[in-house]
C-alpha cells in the first residue's frame, strides 16, 4: 500500500467512533446502490517506491532522449540552455506544492515573483501590463483573438496569417468555432505575410488580427508596415513573439502592437514532450480590465510594508461567472517561476547574447547548408534562428541518417504546408557548437 | 524600504551576471550584417543584472516567504491539497521524458505514447467514461473543451440553434458558467433546496426544448452527494440534453462510484487535485477531458492508438473539435499522475477515498459545535462551515482565515459556495494524520472563543507573517502591475 | 442608510434626479454598502442611447460587481469623469455623485419609479 496515508488501523476506528458510526460503507449510504461497484477497479496492484522507479525508468528509456542526440529541431519548441539554478529554485516545494495565492500574507514568494514576472514581460514586449501567465503560447493568441472580441464588441471576425505556427493556428481555430467567429487566414508570400492580402481582408468587421514575429518559418515580418492597414481597420493587433529574440528584436509594443502573446518554454523550460510550458499575454494600459488570467498588484499593509496580492480580481470567473473575461483560473506559475529566475541569470546582457549567439549560428548553418549542391534556402528575407531550406534529397531518408548519427534534423514543413513538399525547418540555438553545425552540414551533404 | 522587501530589479547592478554562456566562435560575424536595423531594439529590456549567488539567495528568500503542502496543513475546499509523492517528481525529471521534443519522430518517443497510451486507459478504468483526451492544460480548459464538444454534437445533431441553454447549479465553481458563455451557451441556475443538494422540481420546470445540458459536481462544492443524480440524468437525457462532470471532487468517489454509471455523458478530471501532482503555486495542473463511445469522435487531437507493439498518434479524427492546446497537453504533469496510478493501484485510491471522507467526517464533527453547520449530515470529502456566529461578534470569515495564519495553519476555501452566508469550506484530504487534524480543531476553536473574548485579535491579523494585512483595495484601485525604473 | 427625498428610487437601487427634460442617474446608499470599497466604474459613452432598465455601466468594488441599468430611456448628454479617478466618490457621496445623466425621452417612465418612502420601505422589506 502506499505510504501517502498516515492512519493505522487503530486511528481509522476511533475516528469512526468519534463520528458515531460503525463502518466506512455508512458513510458511502448516500449512493444509490444500483451504481455502488461492487468490484474493485481493474488497475495494477500497488507498487512500491524502488518498483515505481524501476517502471517508470524503462518507459523512459524507450524514448530517444536530445541528451543523446544533437538537435536542430524547434518550429516552437526550442533547445536553449538551462542553467542548473533555474532547477533548483523551482524545487523548492515552498513553491511547487503551493497553490494558486488566494491568501496573499502567506504567499509573498510567489506573489512577488510573479510581480517581478510581469515587469519582466513588460520590458520585452513593450507593452504596460502583463498577466501572471497563461496555458501556452497557443492558448495565448486564441484568448488574445477572443479578447479583441470584447474590445471590439460588434466584430465577429479574427485574422491569422498563415506564417503563424500551425500548432497555434489549430487552437485559435478551435476557440474561434465554440465562440461563433468567422477564422480568415492571410496567404504566404515568399514566407511571410502577404502584405496586399492582409490589407484586402482586414475591415471593420475583423476584430483582431494575429502575426507571428519571427514567423513560424523565423522570418522577419515588417510589423510597422503590417500594422497600418490593422488599425486603420480599427482591429486590435495581436503579435506571437519568441521571448529569447525580443533579447535582441525591437518590442512589438514599439511597432504598433496592442497585444504581445508568446511561448515562453525558452525561458528556463524543458522541451517536456511539449508541456508544461507557458504562454505569456501583456497587453496595453487601457485594455487591463479586460485581461484574461490572474494578476498580481503591489500594495502595502497598515505599517506601509510593501506586499503583493492578486488583483483586479472582478473580471475573473469566481466573480464575475459567467460574464467573466474568461474561464482561466490559473496560470503556468511553475514555468512563469523558471523563466524569472532564468531571466534574472541571464540578465540584459545574456539574453541579448543568447539571441545574438543563436542568430550567428543559425546565419553560419545557413550559409554552409547554402553551399551544398541539393540545398538552397526556401524563402529570402531575413531570418532570427530558424530557416527553412529545400532539397532535392528525400526527407526521410535524410532524417532516418541524421538519426543514426544522433542527429536529430528539421521539422518537415510539408505536414503543415502541402506546397512546401521538400523544405525542412532547421532550428539553431547558442547550445550548438560550429563543430557540431559542420558535422550536421557534412551528414547532410553524405546522404544519397 | 527594508532589504527583506527588494525586488530582484533593485538588487540589479551594471556589469553583473548570474550564468556563464558559451564563447562566441563566430566573433567575426556581425549581427547588423544579418538582421536589417529597423528590426533591432533600440533600448535594452530592463533586466536585472545581478550574480548567480544573488539570485539564488533572493529566489530562496522568496521561498522563505511561501507556503506549500510541504509546509504544512493546507485544507482548501474543492483544490483537494494532497501530498506531492516525491517519487513522481523524480520520475518526470528523468531526461527520457523531459528531454524530448514533441515534434520528434513517433518512434524515438514510443516511451511517451506508452504512458499517454496506458493512462487514459486507467482514468477510462477509474471513471467508467468511453476515451479521454489528456490534452486540457487545466481543468477549466478540460471544461471548455467538454463544452465545445457538446456543441458540435448538438450542431451534428441539428439541434444547436434551438439548444441553447446550460443548467448550472448556484453552488457550482464560476469555472462552470464562464466556460459555458466561452462556447455560447445560455446559463441558467438551479438553485439549491433546503439539503443542499439540486432542486429536482426547480430542474424540471427549467429543463425544456433549449436545454443543451447541465453541469454538475457529484460530490458537490458542500461536500454532498447528488443522491438524485440518477433521477437528474434521466431529466436532461430525456429532454435531449447532456450531463457534464466537474471533476474536481471526484476524490472521495473512487472505486466507489463512477460518474459513467451515474448517467454523465462528458467529464473532466484535475490530475492536480485527485491523482497528487503539485498545485505548483497555482500551475500547471492538467485537466483531461473524457467522453462515452458514442462521444469520442469529437475528443481533441490527438489520440494515441496502439497498433500490435507500436504506439501511435491518430490525427485522422474528421468530427473532432480541433485542439485546445498545443501537442499532448502537460505532459510532465501526466507522468506524476501515472507514478501515482503505480503506487496507489485499485485498493490505494479506494483507501485514499476512504480517508479522505473519514477525515472531513471527523472534522465536521469535532468544528460543528464551535461553528454553523448549515447541512448537518453525512458528507464526502469537505464541508461548508458559517462562519455568521462569529461575523455577529465582530469577526468575519476573513478575519478567521487571517488568524489561522497565526498557527501557521493555510486557512479553508473562504466565501464559497456563494450560498452559504461566510462560507468556510474545509477539506482536508486523506494524506493528513489525526494529530493534525486534532490541532487544527483546538486553533479553530481557540479563534472561535476568541471571537468572543478578544476579537480584535482576529480582527488584525496576521501577526507574525512578513507582512500585515494587505490592502486589497488600495491595488484594485490604483493597480501597479509592474516595477518602474524610476521609483 | 439614507434615503434623500425628491429623488426617483428603482429596485435596483439606482437613483434618478431630474432637471426638466435631463436626468441624472446614481446608486443609492443602500448599494454602494452591500459593494464595500468601490474601486471602478466603468462608463457608457456621451450620445450611446439606452433604453429603460438597460445596462449603461459597471461599478466594482475588490471582489463583487455590479452593473448599472437606467431606470430611464434616454440619450446619454454627460458622463461623470470625476468617477474614473476617483470612484470611492460613489460610497462617501452616493447621492452627490451622479454616473451618467441623460436626455430624457420618455417623462412617463418616471411614474414606474419608486419614491423616497417605497424605496425606503422596499430596503427595509428585502431585509
Amino acid at each position: 500500500m502506499m505510504p501517502y496515508l498516515p492512519h493505522t488501523e487503530q486511528d481509522r476506528n476511533d475516528i469512526l467512533a468519534e463520528i458515531g458510526i460503525n463502518s466506512v460503507s455508512e458513510l458511502y449510504s448516500d449512493i444509490p446502490e444500483e451504481i455502488l461497484l461492487e468490484d474493485k477497479l481493474k488497475l495494477n496492484d500497488s507498487l512500491s517506491e524502488l518498483d515505481i522507479k524501476k517502471k517508470m525508468k524503462e518507459l523512459s528509456d524507450q524514448n530517444h532522449d536530445l541528451t543523446e542526440y544533437i538537435s536542430f529541431l524547434g518550429a516552437g519548441v526550442y533547445d536553449h540552455y538551462i542553467p542548473s539554478v533555474v532547477n533548483h529554485i523551482i524545487s523548492r516545494s515552498e513553491f511547487y506544492t503551493a497553490y494558486t495565492p488566494y491568501q496573499a500574507e502567506i504567499s509573498q514568494g510567489y506573489l512577488q515573483a510573479i510581480f517581478e514576472f510581469q515587469t519582466m514581460i513588460s520590458e520585452l514586449t513593450g507593452l504596460q501590463v502583463a498577466n501572471a501567465s497563461v496555458y501556452d503560447g497557443a492558448s495565448a493568441a486564441a484568448e488574445a483573438a477572443l479578447m479583441s472580441t470584447s474590445i471590439n464588441r460588434n466584430r465577429k471576425q479574427i485574422v491569422v496569417s498563415r506564417s503563424v505556427n500551425p500548432e497555434s493556428r489549430k487552437v485559435i481555430k478551435t476557440y474561434c468555432q465554440a465562440a461563433d467567429l468567422e477564422l480568415v487566414e492571410v496567404p504566404l508570400c515568399d514566407g511571410k505575410t502577404n502584405k496586399q492580402e492582409l490589407a484586402d481582408v482586414v475591415d471593420e468587421g475583423t476584430a483582431g488580427v494575429i502575426i507571428q514575429n519571427p514567423n513560424f518559418f523565423g522570418l522577419l515580418e515588417d510589423l510597422s508596415e503590417l500594422s497600418r492597414p490593422i488599425k486603420k481597420a480599427g482591429a486590435v493587433f495581436i503579435t506571437a513573439a519568441d521571448p529569447v529574440a525580443l533579447g535582441l528584436l525591437e518590442a512589438p509594443g514599439n511597432l504598433g502592437a496592442d497585444i504581445v502573446v508568446g511561448e515562453g518554454q525558452s525561458l528556463g523550460n524543458p522541451q517536456n514532450f511539449g508541456g508544461p510550458h507557458f504562454g505569456f499575454f501583456a497587453v496595453a494600459e487601457q485594455y487591463m480590465r479586460r485581461l484574461p488570467g490572474r494578476v498580481i498588484g503591489e500594495t502595502e499593509d497598515k505599517s506601509g510594508n510593501r506586499g503583493f496580492v492578486m488583483t483586479l480580481q472582478t473580471r475573473e470567473q469566481h466573480i464575475r461567472r459567467a460574464r467573466a473575461t474568461s474561464n482561466i483560473c490559473s496560470n503556468q506559475a511553475l514555468n512563469a517561476l523558471a523563466a524569472t529566475v532564468y531571466l534574472s541569470l541571464l540578465g540584459k546582457k545574456g539574453l541579448q547574447t543568447v539571441a545574438e549567439l543563436s542568430t550567428k549560428k543559425a546565419h553560419y548553418t545557413a550559409q554552409k547548408i547554402e553551399k551544398l549542391t541539393d540545398f538552397k534556402m526556401t524563402f529570402s528575407g531575413p531570418f532570427f534562428k530558424e530557416f527553412a531550406v529545400s532539397t532535392k534529397k528525400d526527407k526521410t531518408e535524410l532524417n532516418d541518417y541524421l538519426h543514426e548519427n544522433n542527429y536529430l534534423g528539421g521539422f518537415d514543413l510539408q505536414k503543415e504546408y502541402p506546397e512546401l513538399q521538400n523544405s525542412i525547418l532547421l532550428a539553431v540555438t547558442e547550445k550548438r557548437t560550429i563543430e557540431e553545425i559542420e558535422k550536421l552540414v557534412s551528414l547532410l551533404e553524405a546522404v544519397k | 524600504m527594508s532589504k527583506e522587501n527588494q525586488l530582484i530589479f533593485e538588487k540589479s547592478r551594471e556589469g553583473k551576471k548570474g550564468c556563464s554562456l558559451p564563447e562566441d566562435e563566430l566573433s567575426t560575424m556581425e549581427i547588423e550584417t544579418l538582421i536589417p536595423e529597423k528590426h533591432l531594439r533600440q533600448k535594452e529590456p530592463e533586466l536585472p543584472e545581478v550574480s548567480e549567488v544573488e539570485v539564488v539567495r533572493h529566489f530562496t528568500a522568496l521561498s522563505h516567504k511561501n507556503y506549500g503542502v510541504d509546509s504544512g496543513f493546507y485544507p482548501l475546499g474543492s483544490c483537494t491539497m494532497k501530498y506531492n509523492p516525491k517519487v513522481n517528481e523524480d520520475a518526470a525529471q528523468y531526461s527520457g521524458f523531459s528531454e524530448t521534443h514533441p515534434h520528434q519522430p513517433q518512434k524515438m518517443v514510443q516511451g511517451n505514447l506508452k504512458l499517454l497510451y496506458e493512462l487514459e486507459q486507467k482514468l477510462v478504468e477509474i471513471t467508467g467514461m468511453g476515451r479521454f483526451s489528456l490534452q486540457p492544460a487545466a481543468g477549466a480548459q478540460g471544461e471548455l473543451a467538454g463544452l465545445m464538444i457538446i456543441k458540435k454534437d448538438l450542431k451534428n445533431r441539428g439541434v444547436s440553434d434551438q439548444k441553447t441553454e446550460i443548467i448550472v447549479p448556484d453552488s457550482a465553481h464560476g469555472t462552470n458558467p464562464a466556460s459555458a458563455t466561452m462556447v455560447g451557451f445560455e446559463v441558467r441556475e438551479v438553485e439549491s433546496n433546503e439539503r443542499g443538494l439540486v432542486d429536482i422540481g426547480q430542474l424540471k420546470e427549467l429543463v425544456g426544448e433549449k436545454t443543451a445540458g447541465i453541469m454538475l459536481t457529484n460530490p458537490n462544492t458542500l461536500g454532498l452527494f447528488e443522491e438524485d443524480i440518477l433521477k437528474i440524468a434521466e431529466i436532461i437525457h430525456q429532454a435531449g440534453g447532456l450531463l457534464y462532470y466537474d471533476g474536481a471532487n471526484l476524490n472521495p468517489i473512487m472505486g466507489k462510484v463512477r460518474p459513467g454509471d451515474m448517467g454523465f455523458d462528458i467529464i473532466h478530471l484535475n490530475l492536480h487535485k485527485t491523482f497528487s501532482t503539485p498545485h505548483g503555486g497555482g500551475g500547471p495542473g492538467s485537466g483531461p477531458v473524457g467522453v462515452t463511445e458514442e462521444l469520442a469522435r469529437y475528443l481533441p487531437l490527438p489520440l494515441v492508438e496502439k497498433n500490435e507493439q507500436r504506439y501511435v498518434l491518430d490525427n485522422d479524427r474528421p468530427d473532432s473539435i480541433g485542439k485546445v492546446r498545443s501537442f499532448y497537453g502537460n505532459f510532465g504533469i501526466l507522468i506524476r499522475a501515472y507514478s501515482y496510478l503505480l503506487a496507489a493501484g485499485a485498493e490505494g485510491l479506494e483507501q485514499a477515498a476512504e480517508d479522505a471522507v473519514l477525515n472531513a467526517n471527523y472534522l465536521k464533527e469535532k468544528l460543528k459545535t464551535e461553528y454553523d453547520l448549515p447541512f448537518d449530515r453525512i458528507c464526502k470529502h469537505e464541508f461548508v462551515l458559517s462562519g455568521s456566529r462569529q461575523k455577529e461578534q465582530g469577526v468575519s470569515t476573513a478575519d478567521i482565515a487571517k488568524r489561522l495564519l497565526d498557527f501557521h495553519i493555510h486557512p479553508p476555501t473562504m466565501y464559497f459556495p456563494l450560498i452559504v452566508d461566510e462560507a468556510i469550506m474545509v477539506e482536508p484530504t486523506e494524506t493528513e494524520s489525526k494529530e493534525t487534524l486534532d490541532h487544527f480543531v483546538e486553533v479553530m476553536n481557540q479563534i472561535s472563543r476568541e471571537a468572543q473574548t478578544n476579537p480584535q485579535k482576529a480582527q488584525n491579523a496576521p501577526h507574525n507573517m512578513v507582512v500585515g494585512r494587505l490592502d486589497e483595495t488600495e491595488a484594485a484601485r490604483s493597480p501597479k502591475l509592474r516595477w518602474h525604473p524610476e521609483q | 442608510m439614507e434615503v434623500k427625498e425628491d429623488l426617483y428610487y428603482s429596485r435596483n437601487h439606482e437613483w434618478v434626479k431630474t432637471d426638466d427634460d435631463r436626468a441624472y442617474i446614481g446608486i443609492t446608499d443602500e448599494a454602494q454598502d452591500q459593494l464595500g470599497d468601490i474601486v471602478f466604474v466603468e462608463l457608457p459613452q456621451k450620445g450611446d442611447r439606452f433604453n429603460q432598465s438597460e445596462e449603461i455601466g459597471v461599478v466594482e468594488s475588490v471582489k463583487a460587481v455590479s452593473e448599472v441599468y437606467t431606470p430611464v430611456s434616454g440619450t446619454v448628454v454627460d458622463i461623470n469623469e470625476e468617477l474614473l479617478d476617483s470612484p470611492e466618490l460613489l460610497n462617501d457621496q452616493p447621492y452627490e455623485s451622479w454616473i451618467i445623466s441623460l436626455e430624457l425621452t420618455d417623462d412617463s417612465e418616471l411614474d414606474n419609479l419608486l419614491s423616497a418612502a417605497e424605496y425606503k420601505s422596499y430596503c427595509e422589506g428585502a431585509q
